[in-house]
């Protein structure tokens, strides 16, 4: 089962918790992603999300979908922010189940590093240097 | 014969050609196509690290062929997450 989202308000820590419960699982994993506030050694005051919305949806539950069939998961929910954002505010959260612990961690860590890669969401950060789109540039 | 496609920026791609563009092919162009025409009419485009084609909400791969109606975006470097 899977759970993908794109929202503008506040992402929710125990809806992803509560919807990964399963008690054929004895592990969950939990991935929260939040804005920090430095890059590249400059300090950052917020950021915006600009993301293609129905690409985005389609290409979570594709990462969802390969993670729980290559790590054996039982339920994958994937949130991600989009608008503006401040320090410290949460941009996405994984939780995963499996059956057992590694699958859990590994899966996670799938979901992560592969939303990184291929979702259409960008990041503009605002800095005391500037404004940057993150990664658009050589 | 060619068609006039209607493609969609997002984030780095709309801040240098803003949205959406006016690209026009041959009939049976392929997504490299679309790709290199839009070089060569928004040379700014060569200034992002790298960019991608969408069709219909899809990464296209390089040979597909285009048909009119096609949801076509250009994709900058994600940094989502």
């Amino acid at each position: 089962m899977i759970d993908v989202r794109l929202s503008g308000d506040d992402l929710d820590l125990s809806t992803c918790y509560d919807f990964v419960q399963d008690p054929a699982c004895g592990g969950i994993a939990l991935f929260v992603g939040a804005i920090r506030n430095h890059n590249q050694g400059e300090e950052v005051t917020h950021l915006e999300f600009s993301s293609y919305d129905g690409m985005a949806l389609k290409e979570m539950r594709k990462i969802a979908e390969a993670a729980s069939e290559d790590y054996g998961l039982a339920k994958v929910a994937l949130h991600h922010r989009k608008g503006e954002l401040k320090i410290g505010d949460v941009a996405v959260i994984i939780a995963v189940s499996s059956p057992h612990r590694k699958a859990a961690f590994e899966g996670c860590a799938y979901v992560i590093d592969e939303l990184k890669k291929h979702v259409p969401i960008w990041k503009k950060e605002f800095r005391a240097d500037g404004t940057h789109w993150l990664n658009a540039r050589p | 014969m060619s068609v006039t496609y209607q493609v969609q920026t997002f984030a780095a791609a709309r801040e240098l050609l803003g949205s959406p563009v006016s690209i026009t092919l041959p009939r049976g162009a392929k997504a490299r196509d679309l790709r290199q025409q839009l070089l060569v009419d928004f040379p700014a485009l060569a200034t992002l690290k790298d960019f991608a084609i969408a069709r219909n909400e899809a990464y296209a791969l390089p040979g597909e062929i285009l048909e009119a109606g096609d949801e076509l975006v250009i994709i900058p470097p994600v940094s989502g997450g």
